[in-house]
């Protein structure tokens, strides 16, 4: 019984959420915002395991007292003020803690913001220096890719259209040539890439809903 | 050591020095550079263009801080052009970061003159829904009923208690989708339900990486329009003749583009030179 009522969950409720795509009336459509209403609350307990993680890895690295255990420190106090102010409203008249002029909007635009962004920015240091170092035509297939970024990355700023607005045939131009590679040989292998996942997607799920793939279950 | 043999063996700072350089310098020394809106991009100004007056619009954010400086330009030329339209506006997020973003973007707007004459009322006007996690099946619910999906708003008042929100009860009431996205969850998850299952017309923005991924999703016009990263931005602050941090930032990509580009190619002719010195 108990593989078979997990079992019997996942085909009944991947049964009715193929049944609703395409009958969206009742009392089909009102069982599954039922099933819906149950997904936000695993999600939202998705969240506290998140929690639990982040406390209980970077706990163990300073009682440890591993490599790095200084910036865990920092993870710990940094959560524990964001969610201690975040849930209790500290600091903050408003009546919720997402209104402008709050202590934690204050945190999230002043602290949060400028912080994400610099390690996101420092992600344009690391692509020219390993395009510079990695980007060679060793091979047919390597030239040809190093070809198409060229096109790409020049004709989709306007400095590409600025180098050859001269040439009077137009398709000649970076910015056609960028914009023809985007929407045809792009396309056509990101529409392959979707199809190869979507059938993936739709084989494992039928394996799921007929119970043939027990993986998720654990044990044997 | 020739120039070519030290080319390869290159200090990578010197690389990051000079990007920064090229980064900084047209942020102190702005110049200007024709826009050329791509198809992509005209394509989601037209739509919301076409939309008519006092049509409701769904606008959600789906990017955090570190994707803001393409994203939040693409934003805040949205709701400029749905508020010149007079178009009634929903902002929702899958991503926790997007409604703050989002209301940061309102207040950007409104301290311009022309959206502050207008008197643009919360709850009259536009909604901020707030974040909902679940992804597509948040968009799925949605699509049944809102007030389900989203009992309330972003700071706790319920949607009865909002005059824009009387006549939407679902997505069916909704005339266009804009979904702004960084990632998953985001654009595929809105097209797969919102327009392929509840048939409401949608455009998108996305960071200049995500943008190849989402091109088949415009040649099936399931997308009527997409902006791909800075550029797109740019092109939607041409379009709709709002020049802002997209048009401003653009240079410093072209210039860092070049310098890149630059680089592979000396990178590629070093790479051949040495390897035709190593062959003798």
């Amino acid at each position: 019984m108990r593989r078979e009522i997990p079992l019997f969950i996942t085909a009944t409720t991947g049964v009715i959420f193929i049944i609703a795509y395409f009958i969206p009336h009742r009392p089909v459509n009102q069982i599954q915002q039922l099933f819906l209403a149950w997904l936000y609350i695993i999600a939202a307990f998705a969240i506290i395991l998140g929690v639990l993680n982040l406390l209980l890895v970077n706990g163990d690295k300073i009682y440890k007292q591993s490599k790095g255990w200084g910036y865990s420190v920092i993870i710990i106090l940094s959560f524990l003020v964001m969610a201690g102010i975040g849930t209790f409203n500290l600091g903050g008249r408003a009546t919720s803690p997402l209104e402008e002029g709050t202590s934690f909007m204050w945190l999230f635009y002043n602290v949060y913001y400028p912080l994400s962004s610099t390690v996101f920015a420092l992600l344009a240091f690391f692509v020219a220096s390993a395009s510079f170092r990695a980007f060679r035509a060793r091979n047919k297939e390597a030239a040809l890719l190093l070809v198409a970024a060229f096109f790409v990355m020049l004709g989709r700023v306007p400095i590409g259209n600025y180098l050859t607005s001269w040439i009077p045939l137009k398709w000649l131009q970076l910015s056609t040539i960028a914009n023809w590679i985007m929407a045809y040989p792009n396309m056509a292998a990101q529409r392959a890439i979707m199809i190869g996942i979507a059938l993936g997607i739709i084989s494992t799920s039928l394996r799921l809903i007929l119970g043939i793939e027990k993986s998720y279950l654990g044990g044997e | 050591m020739g120039f070519f043999q030290r080319m390869m063996v290159l200090d990578r700072r010197i690389v990051f020095v000079l990007i920064a350089v090229a980064v900084v310098t047209p942020l102190f020394i702005p110049f200007r550079l024709k826009m050329h809106p791509t198809p992509a991009s005209r394509g989601l100004y037209d739509s919301v263009r076409r939309l008519p007056r006092g049509s409701t619009v769904i606008i959600s954010g789906e990017y955090d801080p570190g994707t803001a400086p393409e994203i939040q330009p693409m934003m805040i030329g949205a709701l400029k052009q749905c508020f010149r339209k007079g178009l009634k506006v929903i902002l929702m997020g899958l991503w926790p970061q997007g409604p703050a973003l989002e209301e940061q973007a309102l207040q950007e707007v409104f301290q311009e003159r022309e959206f502050k004459e207008m008197g643009l009322r919360y709850g009259q006007d536009y909604v901020n829904l707030g974040f909902k996690s679940g992804g597509g099946a948040v968009i799925q619910s949605m699509g049944t009923s809102i007030p389900v999906a989203f009992p309330t708003d972003m700071t706790g008042t319920p949607l009865g208690k909002l005059p824009l929100m009387e006549g939407v009860h679902n997505l069916s009431d909704v005339a266009f989708v804009l979904d702004f996205s960084a990632g998953d969850p985001g654009t595929p998850a809105w097209v797969m339900f919102a327009h392929d299952r509840f048939h409401v017309p949608m455009a998108a923005g996305c960071t200049a990486v995500s943008a190849p991924m989402l091109y088949p999703y415009l040649q099936t016009k399931q997308l009527s329009g997409l902006l791909g990263g800075l550029k797109g931005a740019a092109d939607y602050e041409w379009l709709t003749k709002s020049p802002g941090k997209g048009m401003q930032y653009l240079p410093s990509q072209s210039v860092a583009h070049l310098v890149i580009v630059i680089f592979i190619i000396l990178g590629n002719i070093a790479f051949f030179v040495t390897k035709r010195k190593g062959e003798r």
